[in-house]
């Protein structure tokens, strides 16, 4: 009886998800990726301020979006796999960790539902961002992933040009970022941006209030 | 074991959409008007992922139903408004029409965007002609774009569980001008300067909020309209072809068609 008046919320039984907006780019001399911040279990948002954007090492970062519990656990695991090659080498290369990453969704695809992008800098190739859905590897000028990527695969098809600046591929993630926002439902909160080059990985966060305006109707 | 769909009828469909109904995913994850109606159409053991279906005894488009998978866009603009759509009618992974005109002419100066099932819109786009054209003559005069909207929206909300349409009705009339109002599935209605519809839509949320702007003029609207649907076209595998687009104004109804090769070029794309 107690159990009708006062049924348990939904959002106890559902899988934690990262319903996200995830997107690297490459410019000429590093990359920039960007996420948004919001958590969701069902309906309920968990976490409002989750970054996920995710160190593998010194310049290399992964982008996590699916299941938070598998999108973390990979990076994690691939974080360990790059330490312990540290001690060889003295940079990894970023399709090194990328294929560290493919080998683990693609060994695991059954069970695991995460798709991870992985972007950063290394002396042989510069920039670079790989791709890793469900167990491939590409490498792409630019990525994007998450639920709310759909939204915004015109917009990015149609601003994103070649040799970017810095500044320039740091406006079009983050507008890229907004625009999906403002149409997910899943995707929401703040925008994390990481941009990695020779020099290193600078990490910023942009609050909601300050994110550009977009004035549909 | 395998199951073969037989549709017998309208009832076959209803059960079928309701089910599809109560099945929709909840909230954080992506879902569009194509995906729901694979989902409802195909009856195969639990095992069988429905998602990734390959049969080599039946080709996939003999169990499939007709849909306008597609993407359809209107802009307002001052004096009329600009209507467009691409071409491409499936059956499953079959393109049965490659030229379609998802244009409809429901009155001399009011149009109607058809997506989702072909044959349901094709159904309410011929009886709303007919009630209009009567309404018309009984008031000698032209009928106002937010009638049209209304018949449109009293038969998709009254067979919403029969019916998988999303409609955009388009028109200019000498009250209102150029108007734009959008009756998705489930049947509601609402007046917006700008709207897409049908499956491809979800690619271009983005690019149409970013590049919107009050006040544009005819031949920006068009281009604006031709670029957005390129960039859907391009994404979705139910949207091709070419772009059709048409101009209502005052002065009547303008239409042109823009080719494959001759479609607005991005670099990625």
């Amino acid at each position: 009886m107690s159990e009708e008046l006062f049924p348990e919320p939904e959002w106890l039984s559902e899988e934690v998800k990262t319903g996200t907006t995830i997107i690297a780019v490459t410019f000429d001399g590093g990359v920039v990726l960007g996420s948004d911040s919001r958590v969701s279990a069902g309906e309920s948002v968990v976490n409002r301020v989750m970054n996920k954007l995710s160190p593998l090492h010194d310049k290399i970062y992964c982008a996590l979006s699916g299941s938070a519990a598998d999108a973390q656990t990979i990076a994690e695991i691939v974080n360990y796999q790059l330490d312990c090659i540290k001690h060889e080498e003295d940079d990894p290369l970023v399709c090194s960790a990328a294929t560290l990453v493919k080998n683990i969704s693609y060994k695991y695809k059954e069970e695991l539902s995460a798709h991870l992008i992985v972007a950063g800098w290394d002396r042989k190739k510069g920039g670079q961002v790989y791709a890793t859905l469900n167990g491939l590897l590409s490498r792409q000028p630019f990525a994007i992933g998450g639920s709310g990527s759909f939204y915004i695969n015109g917009f990015v098809d149609a601003e994103y040009r070649k040799n970017m600046t810095k500044r320039e591929s740091q406006e079009f993630v983050v507008n890229a970022l907004t625009l999906a926002m403002g149409r997910d439902g899943s995707s929401g909160g703040v925008a994390y941006v990481v941009t990695i080059d020779k020099d290193g990985a600078e990490e910023k966060c942009v609050l909601g209030n300050e994110l550009p305006k977009f004035f549909d109707e | 074991m395998h199951f073969t769909v037989v549709f017998s009828g309208l009832s076959g469909v209803c059960d079928r959409l309701r089910q599809a109904r109560v099945r929709t995913p909840a909230a954080g994850s992506f879902s569009n008007v194509v995906s729901v109606k694979m989902a409802t159409v195909l009856q195969f053991p639990a095992s069988v992922s429905t998602f990734n279906n390959y049969n080599d005894l039946y080709p996939d488009w003999t169990q499939r139903e007709v849909s306008t998978g597609t993407t359809i866009m209107a802009v307002e603009f001052e004096g009329g408004v600009v209507i467009g759509a691409d071409s491409r009618t499936t059956t499953g992974a079959y393109i049965a029409n490659r030229v379609t005109d998802k244009l409809t002419p429901i009155h001399e100066r009011i149009f109607c965007c058809r997506s989702g099932s072909a044959a349901d819109t094709q159904a309410i786009a011929d009886a709303v002609t007919y009630q209009l054209g009567f309404h018309s003559i009984e008031l000698d005069e032209a009928p106002l774009v937010q009638t049209a909207a209304s018949l449109f929206r009293e038969m998709c909300y009254r067979y919403r569980e029969e019916l998988m349409a999303g409609i955009i009705v388009a028109g200019w009339d000498p009250r209102r001008g150029g108007q734009v109002y959008t009756v998705p599935v489930g049947g509601m209605m609402t007046r917006q300067p700008v709207s897409v519809g049908g499956s491809g839509s979800s690619y271009i949320y983005g690019y149409v909020d970013s590049n919107y702007r009050a006040g544009m003029s005819k031949e920006e609207c068009l281009k604006f309209t031709a670029e957005a649907l390129t960039l859907a076209m391009e994404r979705d595998g139910s949207s091709g072809g070419v772009v059709r687009l048409a101009v209502i104004s005052e002065q009547g109804v303008e239409r042109q068609v823009i080719l494959g090769n001759q479609l607005p070029k991005f670099s990625t794309v």
